[in-house]
């Protein structure tokens, strides 16, 4: 950690902050589904993380990780909205919601982390699908899950009386809902990714990275490696857990819809594409996987209007067409990520 | 006449219709340097791996420290005490071999998520304890000066040692080499006969399985010799060399 | 008990398409150790060719049966291209990658074909044209129709093809050994190039062959049919033993008829708490069950692992 002490690093850090601060505001002049789409990148950042520790750090395949946080985004909407009538306070929810994800984690992960690479991602995209399906239909005969229609008014984040949600005047300043909750996500983004850092580089985060290289190894020097890969998934699925809060929270909104394969495909796509295993290689996966799609969706239609004088493909076909070659295309030719840690580069694409 | 320390009663094991192990029984004494020898296919790897956890035998058993050694899991083995390296040397090829030590100490150590995330004094202290003895370690087997290269690249004799050096840092009563000799030339065999030699005298208990048989006759204390499976002989080297049936074994009949 | 027959047979119909689909799944995975999670996209891509060249030729006055053949040979044609074109541009890059990066390419694949799928034949539920005639047979109180008996013998007959291809050819002896071992196989002079282009091809034809039954069953398609219909056939192959053609056939039926029997009795065992819309769960709770207690499936062989 001591080499982030150095006065080259110290004035980088300082422009970062400076520009951390800055771009809710420069993000307004776009308007506020702009400061929206920030605060999803930064959703997605935490999800991102999350998953970095059981795709990343333990090697383990997981197509269904968007189940914890669709878990962790429902418990907060029956515990913090009108539908059961519950109003608990936010950081009760989290919590809990962290432990329900978590629980679920290990439920899942117990019987099938033994299982061979691929089978264990199937074996996880089946269990994403059941957590959708039976969100979309626990309506009847108990209204659990209000089916396809979602829970709706979702209490916002609030700290005593301050709410994060409509417009606030701090120091002078108007922030808006979107702002407000940008600053909240930053503050635990921050947070996260110090967590993330101390697990890496920890005797837990060796023990993941020794079962990575060589499970069989790994056994040999004494790894449990059965509770080892357990306590990833508990962990990866914890922070899925507590992004769905904030995401239900920050929405006010659920519904099964937001928790499909494709979910799970894309926070996989930023890990992997981003740089498997490598914080900031990942916290970049999910910026760009993020934004570049919005920028397409206002630009795309716009411009094949301008080019061809009408919308010749719809933006939503295209951004997914570009997603899905951009994952085969970077495979191909980047196996190991935009950004990779220099061991994992020399992995997968031999020496530079 | 020192105590037992691994005694393996009547262990078989087959795969198919291939009897790889029959009915093997030896005793492994506390403090001395064991050495299992016998022609390619012998099975010796088998038993290797039949201690440690990695296949389960289908008949017979072992007792380590006098306590029935359980054949599930192999991390199980590394807790009770018996390290163990690979006939093709199974380093974690991407961690530094500073770091590959380091994992060593995972089962003598107990830091979890939550020391992890808090960083608090204890868990600070411990990773300092496990820093420092890996370095030790390093210095131990003489590849020090390696200690920030990733495995992969270290050479052929290096890695070798880094494999001792992280079977040592599991803090074991018994280390089990396989073939640590293959591929060597004699003077790093010299060097390895050292080292071995040392840590026997540092109070770990060896069993070695090796091809060099000079490097067997000289070093051990006790041999076992392997024959399609069966136990052949279990004396002294000097007996042992001496046998026909193990003359035969080699040559062929 | 009056619909258990009833739901044996539908599981059957459904069943022999999931076997078709299936066996495509385990002969690539048989000889590459690859899922090609891009196959259930081309069942899809099977159907809607058919829709658009059938339609074509029903709307120029091509009598009913030729309209058929052709769609089913234009279908047939370009899944087998997309097939050799999958594995060609995409997975063959990937031979000696570990098996992560060829399982996202799968994936990236799977998306495209589907995307374009969507921007060709747009977002609508079409309709397949009714190709066969409309028959209803009854049999100890459950019905039938033309198009299920159809269906089965269909299937029946080219899984008998196939399997005689496998078995009493050339290619399927090569196609065997390279699934075996194949660098063993390539040493004997077998192009394993060759043979996994044709593990492809055919299982790709197969799958314009279920999608052609898909559309005829159920009249109408839609581009994201493939989805599920990959996973639950993927699902089947797993059951049966997947690189084992026999397994995937059984398979297949055998999750066809769970199914059916879960679906048609799910209100009964649950008390009404479940309905039939979680039909989809057996084919996933099938897959979890099998994976956990017998990952080789009914009729694989365990694969140990030496040190």
């Amino acid at each position: 950690m001591s080499k982030w002490l150095g006065p080259r690093s110290a004035t980088g850090i300082l422009l970062i902050a400076v520009a951390l601060i800055a771009l809710p505001f420069v993000a307004a002049l776009g308007g506020q589904a702009w400061v929206r789409i920030v605060n999803f990148a930064i959703l997605y950042i935490f999800l991102a993380l999350g998953l970095n520790i059981v795709v990343g750090f333990a090697g383990l395949l997981d197509l269904g990780y968007i189940a914890f946080y669709a878990v962790g985004a429902y418990a907060y909407a029956l515990l913090a909205s009108p539908h059961f009538g519950l109003h608990w306070p936010f950081w009760a929810i989290l919590p809990i919601g962290a432990l329900i994800a978590c629980f679920f984690g290990v439920l899942l992960g117990s019987p099938t982390l033994k299982l061979r690479g691929d089978y264990l991602a199937i074996v996880t995209l089946g269990f994403g699908e059941i957590v959708r399906i039976f969100l979309n239909n626990l309506n009847a005969p108990i209204n659990v899950t209000n089916g396809p229609q979602g829970i709706t008014l979702i209490d916002p984040v609030a700290i005593g009386e301050f709410r994060f949600s409509g417009t606030s005047q701090i120091l002078g300043i108007s922030l808006s809902g979107p702002q407000k909750y940008y600053f909240l996500l930053v503050a635990l983004a921050i947070f996260v990714i110090i967590i993330n850092l101390r697990l890496q580089h920890s005797r837990i985060g060796r023990a993941w990275q020794a079962i990575r290289e060589d499970e069989i190894a790994a056994k040999a020097v004494g790894i449990n490696t059965r509770n080892i890969k357990l306590l990833a998934f508990a962990m990866g699925a914890s922070f899925g857990g507590i992004a769905g809060g904030i995401f239900s929270a920050m929405q006010g909104f659920v519904s099964p819809e937001s928790f499909s394969l494709i979910e799970s495909i894309m926070i996989l796509a930023m890990v992997v594409l981003g740089g498997m295993g490598h914080i900031p290689g990942v916290i970049l996966g999910a910026v760009l996987l993020t934004i570049l799609p919005e920028v397409l969706r206002y630009g795309v239609g716009p411009l094949q209007v301008a080019v061809f004088g009408k919308m010749l493909i719809d933006p939503e076909s295209l951004r997914m067409l570009i997603f899905g070659l951009a994952l085969v295309l970077v495979m191909r030719f980047k196996p190991a990520g935009l950004w990779p840690s220099p061991e994992r580069k020399r992995e997968l694409q031999g020496d530079a | 006449m020192a105590e037992v320390l691994l005694e393996a009663c009547a262990v078989a094991k087959h795969f198919g219709g291939v009897k790889a192990l029959r009915d093997v029984s030896l005793t492994i004494r506390k403090g001395e340097i064991y050495g299992l020898i016998g022609p390619n296919g012998a099975g010796k790897t088998t038993f290797f791996n039949c201690m440690t956890g990695l296949y389960v035998p289908d008949g017979g058993g072992f007792t380590f420290a006098g306590a029935t050694l359980r054949a599930d899991e192999p991390h199980r083995a590394a807790e009770s005490g018996i390290a163990r390296t690979f006939q093709n040397i199974r380093l974690f090829a991407n961690m530094t071999a500073l770091e590959n030590v380091m994992v060593g100490r995972h089962v003598r150590t107990s830091a979890g998520v939550i020391g992890a995330m808090l960083q608090n004094a204890a868990t600070r202290a411990e990773e300092m304890a496990i820093r420092q003895r890996a370095i030790e370690l390093l210095h131990y087997v003489r590849i020090e000066d390696r200690a920030d290269d990733l495995a992969m690249n270290l050479s052929y004799g290096d890695q070798r040692r880094l494999e001792i050096a992280r079977a040592l840092a599991t803090e074991p009563t018994l280390l089990c080499l396989d073939e640590p000799a293959a591929g060597m030339n004699a003077t790093e065999t010299a060097e390895l006969r050292e080292l071995i030699d040392g840590i026997r005298r540092d109070g770990t208990t060896v069993l070695l399985i090796e091809h060099d048989v000079k490097l067997v006759m000289g070093l051990c204390d006790r041999v076992a010799v392997l024959d399609y499976g069966a136990l052949v002989i279990e004396d002294i080297p000097a007996v042992v060399q001496k046998d026909q049936r193990v003359i035969e074994a080699y040559l062929g009949a | 008990m009056d619909i258990f027959l009833q739901q044996i047979i539908n599981g059957l119909v459904q069943g022999s398409i999931y076997a078709l689909v299936a066996l495509g799944y385990t002969m690539v995975y048989g000889i590459m150790g690859l899922i090609n999670f891009a196959h259930g996209e081309v069942v899809m891509i099977g159907t809607l060719v058919t829709i658009t060249v059938t339609s074509l030729l029903i709307k120029a006055g091509v009598p009913l049966a030729v309209a058929g053949l052709a769609g089913l040979g234009a279908s047939v044609l370009a899944c087998m291209a997309i097939g050799w074109g999958l594995e060609r541009v995409a997975y063959r890059p990937l031979r000696n990658a570990p098996r992560l990066t060829p399982l996202i390419t799968a994936i990236g694949m799977s998306i495209v074909l589907q995307n374009i799928a969507m921007i060709v034949w747009g977002r609508n539920y079409m309709t397949f044209p009714p190709l066969l005639p409309k028959v209803d047979y009854e049999f100890a109180g459950a019905n039938f129709t033309a198009v299920q008996v159809m269906i089965v013998v269909v299937s029946g007959l080219t899984m008998s093809g196939l399997v005689l291809l496998v078995y009493r050819t050339k290619l399927g002896m090569a196609m065997r050994a390279t699934a075996q071992n194949p660098q063993v196989a390539n040493l004997m002079g077998v192009n394993s190039n060759r043979v996994i282009s044709a593990a492809f091809v055919i299982g790709s034809a197969l799958a314009a062959l279920a999608g052609v039954m898909v559309g005829t069953y159920y009249e109408i398609a839609h581009y994201q049919m493939g989805f599920m219909l990959g996973l639950k056939a993927f699902t089947a192959a797993v059951l049966g033993g997947i690189g084992n053609l026999a397994g995937a056939m059984a398979g297949g039926i055998l999750l066809g008829i769970i199914e059916a029997l879960g679906a048609g009795y799910i209100g009964d065992l649950t008390g009404g708490f479940l309905g039939s819309h979680y039909q989809d769960i057996f084919a996933f709770v099938v897959l979890i069950v099998v994976l956990m207690f017998k990952p080789s499936g009914l009729f694989g062989e365990k694969t140990g692992e030496r040190a």
